[in-house]
């Protein structure tokens, strides 16, 4: 059983990925992040146009496990939410990099994400 | 194998052969506050009654069917000496707003108790208002937040916690208004030293620690803590929910807390774990003792007497005294074990949990995250189990039902995979910890189908927990 991890996608060290689309970054959370938490059954999205910074709480993710925190990758504007989670949460565990996405920001500082991990960093990581 | 027992047992109205009866309000009360409405009461008799609770009493599993292994819960057995002696009439038969020259017994016993709690913790003060231990953290981050402001100090916002705290940690310190700093552990599962150096600032009101920790290691290092916290400015605050692992053997205030709360239903003889009463006694050092609540429990000329005349007092946090019957329970058990009692229950408690550590890692079934000297619980990871079958630590809790056992803690503390966290107490028989042993290899050697699917032979089959939190049935029914 081994949890997916994808090439082309940045990634935290927190289970967060990011995916860099022009000026907008899709944020997510991993494979193995929701394989950890189990069946999720809340989201709590930001509101979009909220300003944020990286490290800061982005959203909370409540499974049949635990509550956690999700931080933001990189700091910028929110600009889009995945609304689709509020009804239906299990998404993230059925598609963690697709349908299941949370969060589009509008990236301030785009250095910041080269900070992050690359694929191989993160499957050492897990 | 065990078996349970199974009833399809209907609610108490719905039983064959009752028939309702109205309830005529009585005659003595006037007629304005008589009741209007009719209430439906079941007319049984008491066979029909009796039977009706017994059915009920042999679905269920408690610390009197067996062991009950939950890590920080602290199950074990309570002498039922304690509950008798709560239950006399000279106990029961009183009320908190009888004058107190008719109740001086009841108050010398809460005097006696907050002298005896100061010895065991090593504190200097006492509060039995709290009514559980979380209520107890609750008001240990008021008297933080008045001790700051009393010193001119109020600009103190932040508590920090490590991330193997408690979870009713931060959610006390954020009632009462603090900002949350989490503190990542060292591999070892202690308190980082360096990060804490880096965390404390004059920004840090309490820094809250539970010694032995929810990983059941002593932090040794707690006397550095301790200086690094005060020197800080701060405060440092014991969550005394792992009391149970040092009892006679060390005390908090010895190490420097100036803090402390204990779950008296834990540790000190009250069944619990069915919503209450407890019992979450606030201990202070001496710089606090002037905010604990009113009334304070005082004694004059030979006269035990409430004082409500403490001017910097943060006020009243429960409704009379505190939970009188737990406190009474706690001061029973606390003169029946004695010095020595206590001590040896906490050393067996940590000898029960070594043991039991050691034979089920000795299995290979089990891995254990961090290798140092446990305490009164363990943690043992099953992400190996995970990673060859896809049993997960869930499905070993529920699988051990099938096996007549409680399951243990799961998924906690979050720094550890698949976590099952297991504190045998001090009161479980070595045949007692081998059956729970040999249980918990067998289940790993078992078809994963069967452990998946479990349990097969319990009242209540495996839960819809994702069902439950999305569409909830409320109902008093079994389904």
């Amino acid at each position: 059983m081994t949890d997916e991890v994808r090439d082309d996608l940045k990634y935290t060290e927190s289970h967060e990925w990011l995916k860099e689309e022009g000026e907008i970054a899709k944020v997510g959370i991993t494979d193995h992040a929701q394989s950890e938490l189990t069946d999720i059954v809340f989201v709590e999205l930001p509101e979009v146009g909220k300003e944020i910074k990286k490290g800061e709480e982005l959203c909370v993710v409540e499974s049949v496990k635990s509550v956690s925190e999700l931080y933001a990758p990189v700091s910028g504007k929110i600009v889009n939410v995945n609304k689709k989670l509020e009804d239906a949460p299990e998404t993230i565990n059925e598609s963690p990099y697709d349908e299941g996405w949370l969060v589009e920001i509008e990236v301030q500082d785009k250095s910041e994400i080269d900070n992050l991990l690359d694929a191989e960093s993160y499957k050492k990581l897990i | 194998m065990y078996r349970s027992a199974i009833y399809d047992e209907p609610l108490l109205n719905e039983l064959l052969g009752s028939t309702k009866e109205k309830i005529k309000p009585l005659d003595l009360l006037p007629r304005s506050l008589q009741r209007k409405e009719i209430i439906d009461i079941p007319n049984l008799d008491e066979t029909q009654l009796v039977r009706h609770f017994h059915r009920l009493s042999q679905m269920n599993y408690g610390i009197d069917s067996g062991i009950y292994p939950l890590g920080s819960c602290t199950m074990k057995y309570n002498p039922k000496i304690c509950e008798h002696i709560a239950g006399w009439d000279s106990f029961t038969g009183i009320h908190p707003y009888q004058d107190i020259s008719t109740t001086q017994g009841n108050l010398e016993i809460m005097f006696e108790l907050e002298r005896l709690l100061c010895e065991i913790t090593g504190m200097d003060y006492y509060s039995l208002q709290p009514a559980a231990g979380a209520q107890g953290e609750f008001l240990g981050m008021l008297l933080s937040r008045a001790y700051h402001e009393f010193n001119n100090d109020s600009e103190r916002n932040e508590v920090i916690l490590p991330d193997t705290a408690h979870g009713t940690n931060p959610a006390s310190a954020t009632m009462a208004g603090y900002k949350l700093i989490e503190l990542p552990s060292t591999k070892n599962g202690t308190v980082d030293l360096d990060m804490l150096e880096k965390t404390l600032s004059d920004k840090t009101a309490c820094f809250m620690l539970t010694n032995p920790n929810t990983l059941g290691i002593f932090e040794s290092e707690i006397i550095e803590i301790s200086k690094m916290v005060h020197k800080a400015g701060a405060l440092l605050y014991y969550d005394g929910a792992n009391i149970n692992a040092i009892m006679g053997k060390t005390r908090p205030g010895d190490m420097g807390f100036d803090i402390v709360h204990l779950n008296l239903h834990k540790t000190f003889a009250t069944p619990h774990g069915g919503g209450g009463p407890g019992s979450g006694p606030i201990g202070v050092k001496i710089k606090l003792e002037k905010f604990l609540p009113i009334p304070r429990i005082a004694r004059k000329d030979g006269k035990y007497l409430f004082d409500y005349d403490v001017l910097q007092s943060i006020g009243k946090i429960k409704g009379f005294y505190g939970n009188f019957s737990v406190l009474l329970k706690a001061y029973i058990y606390i003169l029946l074990m004695g010095r020595d009692g206590l001590k040896e229950a906490s050393e067996i408690a940590v000898l029960n949990s070594n043991y039991m550590k050691k034979k089920i890692l000795k299995s290979g079934k089990y891995e254990m995250p961090c290798k140092e000297l446990r305490k009164h619980e363990f943690v043992l990871s099953c992400e190996k189990l995970r990673q060859e079958k896809e049993i997960r630590a869930m499905d070993i809790a529920k699988r051990l039902l099938d096996h007549g056992l409680h399951p243990p803690t799961i998924y906690f503390p979050l720094i550890v995979k698949e976590a099952l966290m297991i504190e045998p107490t001090e009161t479980e028989s070595k045949e007692d910890l081998d059956k729970y042993i040999n249980a918990l290899i067998k289940i790993a050697d078992e078809d994963p189908g069967i452990v998946k699917n479990a349990p097969s032979n319990t009242p209540v089959k495996r839960v819809d927990e994702v069902g439950a939190t999305k569409n909830p049935i409320l109902t008093w029914k079994m389904i």
